[in-house]
């Protein structure tokens, strides 16, 4: 009936079916609670980060018009690295669930907003926030799970391609954006099955084109010819900017579902799934980043990827406030609340796209390191009344 | 690396090649939202208005002097305004009577808004608002107008905050030659909104003044008319108030014969009112169906053979939604209730929402 009853060690064994849907009804008043006071504060928030960003963006630009100059160089490619990085992050991706679309202004909603991404918004949202977040970390399903060309569990057979992989992983992280516009078109499927011949398909692969150029001549051209004698520098200052952007979204991502402690599922365990089991699945397939305040916006508050997960749609500056109820939750039902800084997250998730790069051993074994800094704590005697 | 363009219009194509420039260096948003930012109110940006005063007029009606942006296009006297005004952080739209004199198109505008009970957008504007707040504005729309001919005699029938679009009228100067008959109905003495102007007007001659105070006198019965104004239906007549007074108005002019000299505003032509399914009508396919109160409108739209967007259906990927362009729909998941009217830009998910009433989308 639940989600993993294969696993050695069932995370959930200790819940009935009944406690499943208590703590489902726990995380439903959570966010009706947000919701009811959703207000100005938030509005002014997102406005406040938009026009940031859009002012940082413009100001790198216009020093990078004399990129010559090294001084000028850094200063305008760390300014447009962090503005690409907000405009992702904290606003596109966002903006793109639907979490700002209660405001009702049609230039800040879900149906109307396009980023600085050379994946089209309409073909993210869809393989994204229909595919990924409805099928959360279920082996077969949900193509995030090593986005089609990695082994990142222990459940996904493994092939000798996957000796590559980290070398893969590297590649993709360089080229996020493009690896992810790949991604959302199916490529790799479509070439290899012929349906690429698909005249939908040939559409979308039309606009990837079209924005791919649009980006291009952005970057590469137009602000490279207006800067002159900067041309180059410019030009390698609007690469470093992207790559910058695409390492450290990539990075970011990684810790949401690949570190150590998270659980995957099975395509069958997810037939007939509740709403508590929903969560359920989303509380033990996800994993957050702890760290400051500032570091929290420029991951576009992914690093609470386990709240963003349980509700997707609520303003991303309210995940960072009912963490803590969350978390409790996590501990008043013997849950896994997965958690850890930056640097440790990244090492383990790629300590798993090495590990996995090789055939299983033949007895799986418990990772060697408690990832968790809640794992040293004893384990409650579980489930309320 | 533009090509010369000889004829027609070199500078508009050449503009128009700049913009596209722009365009290109802005993407993937648009050259205006960054010019957005330092010049809300210039030609060419969506119209907005920066709010410059807030005056109060009564215990509950404040005037609000609105500076339009340069694509404003005036107004005619009598005719209102769609304010679109961020309320709680969510975009809400409301029409109000515009109540200056058409000046030159530089000049502030006002609007005078009276806070109604549980009114969300009337209590914000009356008690919240202040100046320096930028809102979203529509070009001024309505025939409650006067003709180009003035008649020579004329009422002016108004109760609350009826008396708004009459206001605009009497301060145009139009009407410098007209017999002008006002009968305004309010609670009390301080609640006649303007009420010390239009005594002054009485008192100078340019109009007679019937003021009714409904909290000693009790409601104006249309027939009272007859002695108050006895030469009431020769008057080209312009009414503006609750929907009772207006109602009674039509019937009286009708029963006598002399409707076509009778024009009503109606503020709120359409009222929503929520009820446990409803029909639902898909406008650009033309198709309605009835839905029950549990039924989501995807289900309702697909049954029916609309090809409707949808995604996860369970409320989280925001890949079915659609404008709600007017009624009511009730959330599965919480019962909480969204209304629109025209305009309102009200966005629905469809997979979590139900009909509350007759509803229509847009697809």
């Amino acid at each position: 009936m639940t989600v993993m009853q294969k696993k050695a060690e069932n995370p959930i064994a200790h819940l009935t079916a009944e406690d499943i849907e208590t703590l489902g009804k726990e995380l439903d008043a959570i966010r009706e609670r947000v919701i009811a006071s959703r207000g100005e504060r938030d509005a002014a928030y997102i406005r406040k980060v938009i026009s940031t960003q859009r002012k940082l963006e413009i100001s790198s630009r216009v020093v990078l018009l004399f990129s010559l100059f090294p001084p000028a160089w850094i200063v305008g490619t760390a300014g447009l690295s962090v503005a690409k990085i907000l405009e992702n992050m904290e606003i596109g991706h966002n903006v793109l669930h639907g979490q700002w679309d209660w405001m009702r202004d049609p230039k800040i909603h879900s149906t109307s907003w396009e980023w600085d991404h050379v994946a089209p918004a309409d073909q993210w949202k869809q393989s994204h926030n229909e595919l990924h977040h409805r099928y959360t970390n279920v082996v077969g399903k949900d193509n995030d799970l090593g986005y089609g060309i990695m082994r990142v569990d222990e459940d996904q057979p493994w092939h000798p391609a996957h000796l590559g992989q980290p070398v893969y992983n590297f590649l993709n992280a360089c080229f996020f954006e493009y690896g992810i516009a790949a991604y959302d078109l199916d490529l790799g499927n479509k070439l290899k099955n012929g349906g690429h011949k698909d005249p939908e398909f040939r559409t979308r692969l039309r606009a990837v084109g079209r924005k791919i150029r649009r980006q291009f001549l952005k970057d590469y051209l137009l602000f490279p010819v207006l800067s002159g004698p900067s041309f180059l520098h410019t030009l390698a200052a609007n690469f470093t900017a992207n790559l910058i952007r695409n390492l450290w979204s990539h990075s970011v991502i990684m810790c949401g579902h690949f570190p150590e402690g998270v659980e995957t599922f099975e395509k069958t365990s997810i037939e007939g799934e509740t709403r508590g089991e929903w969560y359920v699945r989303q509380m033990l397939g996800s994993a957050n980043i702890s760290g400051s305040r500032l570091m929290h916006i420029m991951t576009g508050n992914l690093s609470f990827q386990i709240e963003h997960h349980l509700f997707p749609d609520l303003p991303s500056n309210r995940y960072q406030e009912i963490a803590p109820e969350v978390r409790a939750l996590f501990d008043r039902y013997g849950l896994k609340y997965t958690t850890g800084s930056l640097p440790r997250q990244v090492f383990s998730a790629w300590k798993k796209v090495f590990r996995l790069a090789l055939p299983n051993r033949r007895q799986p074994t418990a990772p060697a390191t408690p990832l968790d800094d809640s794992a040293d704590r004893p384990t409650q005697a579980l489930v309320p009344a | 690396m533009t090509a010369t363009v000889p004829r027609p219009g070199p500078t508009r194509s050449f503009r128009r090649r700049l913009w596209r420039l722009a365009e290109t260096v802005t993407t993937p948003v648009l050259p205006s939202d960054y010019l957005d930012l330092v010049a809300p109110l210039r030609a060419g940006a969506d119209l907005r208005g920066r709010i410059v005063a807030v005056h109060p007029e009564t215990p509950d009606a404040a005037t609000l002097l609105i500076q339009p942006g340069r694509s404003w296009r005036g107004h005619v006297p009598g005719q209102y305004v769609r304010l679109g005004v961020d309320v709680d952080g969510v975009r809400q739209w409301r029409a109000y009577s515009v109540t200056s004199a058409p000046g030159r198109r530089a000049e502030p505008i006002t609007v005078t808004v009276k806070a109604i009970p549980d009114g969300v957008v009337s209590n914000h504007l009356v008690r919240r608002i202040t100046s320096g707040t930028i809102v979203q504005l529509d070009q001024a729309r309505g025939d409650f107008v006067l003709p180009e001919r003035v008649p020579s005699r004329v009422l002016f029938l108004t109760a609350g905050s009826g008396i708004t679009p009459v206001a605009g009228m009497l301060r145009s100067g139009a009407l410098a030659g007209s017999d002008v008959v006002l009968v305004h109905s309010a609670p009390t003495a301080v609640d006649v909104v303007f009420g010390a102007e239009l005594r002054g007007l009485a008192e100078r001659g340019a109009i007679r003044l019937i003021e009714r105070h409904t909290e000693v006198e009790g409601l104006l019965d249309v027939a009272e008319l007859d002695t108050l104004v006895p030469d009431h239906l020769e008057r080209e007549t312009w009414a503006c108030g609750p929907l009772g007074l207006l109602d009674a108005a039509e019937e009286h002019w009708s029963a006598r014969g002399h409707a076509a000299r009778l024009h009503t505003e109606r503020f709120r032509p359409t009222v929503i009112t929520a009820g446990d399914g409803g029909t639902v009508t898909f406008t650009r396919s033309s198709v309605t169906v009835a839905a029950a109160g549990g039924t989501p409108l995807l289900d309702a739209g697909e049954n029916a053979g609309v090809l409707m967007p949808s995604g996860c259906r369970m409320g989280i990927c925001f890949g079915c939604v659609l404008p709600l362009r007017q009624g009511a729909v009730r959330d599965l998941r919480n019962g909480q209730l969204t209304t629109a009217l025209p305009g309102d830009g009200v966005r629905v998910q469809t997979c979590v929402s139900a009909a509350a009433g007759p509803c229509e989308l847009e697809i």
